[in-house]
């Protein structure tokens, strides 16, 4: 068991490393020195060599690269280009409008989901089951801009229930939030439909209404806590997911977080600022998927208490 | 021993002889999804539409897709203008028409690529094991590990903008999904039965994996191809969305709504006819994709 | 006289199918007395389970009940309500599943799965739940009650879960307990221990309507026996007057199929061909394809019931007739 944790420790750290240095490598390759880009019109040769060399971009890009992870590990990613601040202050502050930003989303995404999912499964083939499969699965096409336009545009701009944009309080994160929760909850409603369907059809659960269990109890006694294994492990999955559209959400509510900052660092090619957001929020992912596995194995009994016989 | 070895191969004979075993019933297969399953039935009715009007995009329309007419910006919807004027008084349902072809193509295109890369990848990994299925399948878990959509912004600033630059990227995306479902898929069909005797009468690796382990991924081969298109699609049109992707005066779906998001309050139809093409083509590929998975997967055939 | 626990008389079950209904249990009758072990054998697929599912309330939709009557101790249970039937089972009607395996809740402990069915029927307290529990455990021979009781499934043997599923079944004392192939998933050991099990059960006064498609279990446990075939009961009778003097073909088939130590070197007797496929029944007697007797009465009409001797009721109407 201590074993298989670790194992599983050294691949997220592998998978991190090899994040990095292909993150490294690709950013590496653009074209136009970094320094020149820095220096802006006014540098000189000089400068720009002078420039090259401080930055350490003159080395073999090995040394660079060990480099860039040593100065990562004590909390240094660099300094941006455009904004001329630390890319790790910068961060810090938007990490925080992302983490609110996403965890608001996926509250919505995993309320809205489960009930549908789980009055799909229950109702199943009935009307409701249509609906909500019908209702999911566009949930799952619309793109994260569409699914803003429309809230921003009815709710925000005709109806005024809603600020349209900005950083103003808690309400300014829920139009925002919806947004995003929107392409989750759809998945999220189909896999708790799929996987609440196949654990109906287990012995167990004839065991349990043999007992006398209203079908009720059945579901939540004995259904439910069976089909959130898998559950877990989306939420993992679905903080990639939730990241990529944070990039979209957040440039159409002007939120600070780090899919805007990201944005903004492609717009003013300031590779620095790219390199420490893609790196910190892949870091994230990796993160929560290790969490999610941990997760699973203290519910799944199976796992946790190892072996057995079987 | 020698009895086991004459029985794989007359098992082995019996698949070769029924040959298209899984293709044919695969097509039994697909004739009932389409029987039984009416949306993924219209899906396939929305998508020939959409490849129609791609293709016959300027027989359908009197005006250019770049034809600018300053005279006449931001007009709603009218007689002249179905679907209206964006902000240079182009002809928005010209657009959509000539759109189609970059999206249909943006959603075929790289996810062919990056099927047939990750196919090949999945089933050497899977057949080799070893080494050779550590490296592919670290290098694909790397690839997965990045949140998408900042990846392809990341390989898009890398290659610069451009349609063939977005192919690539997708295809970049893409392949490590497929390579990952292919090995698993290689790894079962490996302790087959059938595999089992087509090694006992010495059929080499290369052969094996050309002549049974891929025609057996197919159908899972397909439900990948049909779910990936729409994502290859959505994933374009946030890119140009954010101005990453497909460059004007192109007509990218995901480009007229980035040019129509400044004009959301005074003319929102510039954005809401682009908006839900997409929708709705993604839409008809993952009703089309969902229905072939009902209908090829094995491992949801008893469900 | 006698009270009977259960009587099933005429119960019909049927599912909709493309090509009309498919009726898996067909007019069956039969009776389980007060402290008896009522045994009912076939080939799979011919109906067994369903029938225990039928009295259970427990067939899965789109299957249902579509005729007759099922009587525990004289209460009708096709009359009842979806509450009144859930206040019933597991307290006076409970039932053994077949495959130990899967019918425990793998994430929830197996002691918790015992206590469920207490408090789900019985206003006690959790500890006192607990005791009893305990208790139930002991009786059907779990050692170390307590630690086990914390275990989860896949800690224990396949004959664990089993003693466990029957301590579920017996916590509160049914009037009846079904038990379906209880000892099919089982080595020759357990088996035997579960079958002394069944006994004592029956001894502290539960009916037992026990599954098998096992002649010899049926043999050394039940008193009374039912043999099915294509969803009806072809026939039944006291176990050793079955045994002994079987008097419908198929009946005759299964026993000869037993291969038995005082034959030793008789070839085995086998009934030819195979059950009929779900839905295709052959018109007349489902058995008569298959039947050294079969005649054009056979090919028909379905022989209706008929009692030959007391208690001992076939469906064939060349019962007890020799093949040519």
């Amino acid at each position: 068991m201590k074993k298989k944790l670790l194992s599983r420790l050294g691949q997220s750290l592998i998978a991190l490393l090899g994040v990095a240095l292909l993150l490294f490598l690709m950013l590496r390759v653009v074209p136009g020195n970094p320094a020149a880009v820095m220096m802006g019109e006014h540098g000189d040769n000089a400068a720009i060599a002078r420039m090259t060399a401080e930055l350490g971009l003159d080395q073999p890009i090995l040394t660079q690269f060990f480099r860039y992870i040593g100065d990562c590990f004590t909390g240094n990613f660099g300094t941006s280009y455009s904004l001329s601040k630390p890319v790790a202050e910068l961060m810090g502050g938007a990490f925080l409008n992302t983490l609110w930003l996403a965890l608001a989303a996926a509250l919505f995404a995993w309320i809205l989901g489960i009930a549908c999912g789980v009055i799909a499964a229950v109702r199943k083939n009935g009307i409701l089951d249509h609906l909500f499969m019908g209702v999911s699965l566009m949930g799952v096409s619309i793109p994260v801009f569409l699914t803003a336009m429309i809230l921003q545009y009815f709710i925000a701009f005709r109806l005024h229930w809603l600020p349209i944009a900005g950083m103003d309080g808690w309400k300014s994160f829920i139009l925002p939030a919806i947004a995003l929760g929107w392409n989750s909850a759809g998945s999220v409603a189909r896999l708790v439909r799929s996987t609440l369907l196949d654990i109906l059809q287990e012995d167990y659960i004839d065991t349990a209404r043999a007992k006398g269990r209203s079908q009720l109890g059945v579901l939540v006694f004995h259904a439910l806590r069976n089909a959130m294994l898998p559950v877990v492990t989306m939420m993992a999955l679905q903080l990639s997911g939730l990241l990529s559209g944070a990039v979209i959400t957040e440039t159409m509510f002007s939120i600070n977080g780090i899919g805007r900052l990201a944005v903004q660092a492609i717009s003013g090619r300031d590779i620095p600022l790219l390199q420490g957001t893609v790196l910190f929020s892949t870091a994230v992912v990796i993160l929560g998927n290790l969490g999610a596995d941990l997760l699973y194995t203290v519910l799944d009994p199976r796992i946790r208490k190892g072996g057995g016989p079987q | 021993m020698k009895n086991r070895q004459k029985e794989l191969a007359e098992l082995h004979q019996r698949r070769l002889e029924d040959g298209n075993g899984p293709v044919s019933a695969f097509r039994a297969d697909l004739f009932r999804m389409f029987r039984k399953n009416r949306a993924a039935a219209l899906s396939v009715l929305v998508i020939l539409l959409l490849i129609l009007a791609a293709v016959f995009a300027p027989v359908l329309t009197p005006y250019s897709y770049d034809d600018m007419d300053l005279g006449n910006r931001l007009s709603p919807p009218s007689a002249a203008h179905l679907l209206g004027t964006d902000e240079g008084g182009r002809d928005i349902l010209t657009r959509l028409l000539y759109g189609a072809r970059i999206s249909l193509l943006i959603g075929v295109v790289p996810t062919v690529v990056s099927i047939l890369i990750g196919a090949a990848l999945g089933t050497i990994a899977g057949w080799r094991g070893g080494i050779t299925d550590t490296v592919i399948m670290r290098l694909a878990d790397i690839v997965l590990a990045f949140p998408s959509m900042l990846l392809a912004m990341v390989i898009m600033f890398t290659l610069g903008d451009g349609l063939v630059n977005v192919f690539l990227t997708l295809a970049l995306l893409n392949w490590a999904a497929v390579a990952r479902v292919v090995r698993a898929e290689t790894l079962r069909l490996k302790n087959t039965e059938y595999i089992e005797a087509a090694r006992a009468i010495g059929v080499s690796g290369p052969v094996m994996l050309l002549r049974h382990i891929l025609p057996n991924c197919l159908p899972t081969l397909i439900v990948l191809f049909t779910l990936n298109v729409p994502a290859a699609i959505l994933t374009e049109s946030s890119l140009s969305f954010l101005g990453m992707g497909i460059q004007p005066p192109s007509a990218s779906w995901g480009l007229m709504v980035n040019a129509g998001k400044n004009y959301l309050y005074s003319a929102p139809w510039i954005c809401a006819a682009p908006g839900l093409i997409i929708m709705v083509a993604v839409l008809a590929f993952n009703f089309l994709g969902d229905g072939l998975r009902d209908a090829l997967d094995p491992h949801q055939k008893n469900r | 006289m006698e009270q009977n626990t259960l009587e099933i008389s005429h119960l019909t079950v049927s599912f909709p199918t493309d090509r009309g209904g498919f009726r898996p249990v067909n007019d069956v009758s039969l009776t389980v007395r007060k402290g008896q072990i009522v045994g009912l054998v076939g080939e799979s697929g011919c109906g067994k389970s369903m029938t225990a599912r039928a009295v259970m309330g427990l067939i899965r939709s789109p299957g249902k009940v579509t005729g007759g009557q099922i009587l525990l101790e004289g209460k009708d249970l096709l009359a009842l309500n979806g509450k009144e039937m859930r206040s019933l089972r597991g307290n006076e009607l409970a039932m053994v599943f077949q495959d130990p395996m899967t019918s425990l809740n793998p994430v929830v402990p197996v002691g918790k799965q015992v206590e469920e069915a207490i408090l789900l029927h019985r206003r006690v307290s959790r500890e006192e739940a607990r005791k009893r529990t305990l208790e139930a455990f002991r009786n059907v021979g779990i050692s170390e009650a307590e630690k086990r009781s914390r275990s989860y499934p896949h800690e224990l043997s396949g004959g664990l879960r089993q003693r466990v599923m029957i301590a579920m079944a017996m916590v509160c004392c049914p009037r009846l307990l079904i038990a379906d192939e209880p000892t099919t998933a089982l080595d020759v050991i357990m088996e035997a221990q579960i079958l002394q099990l069944m006994r004592q059960m029956r001894d502290r006064g539960t009916s037992i309507l026990f599954i098998s498609h096992n002649l010899g279990v049926i043999a050394q446990l039940c008193d009374y026996t039912c043999v099915m075939y294509a969803g009806r009961i072809a026939e039944q009778g006291d176990t050793r007057e079955l045994f002994e003097r079987p008097v419908h073909p198929y009946t005759r088939g299964l026993l000869g199929a037993v291969s038995s130590l005082d034959r030793k070197g008789e070839e085995l007797e086998t009934i030819r061909g195979s059950v009929p496929a779900p839905g295709s029944l052959p018109a007349g007697c489902p058995f008569g394809p298959r039947c050294g007797l079969c005649d054009e009465t056979c090919r028909g009409a379905c022989p209706e019931p008929r009692e030959i001797s007391p208690g001992h009721i076939v469906r064939c109407f060349h019962a007890g007739e020799v093949p040519v």
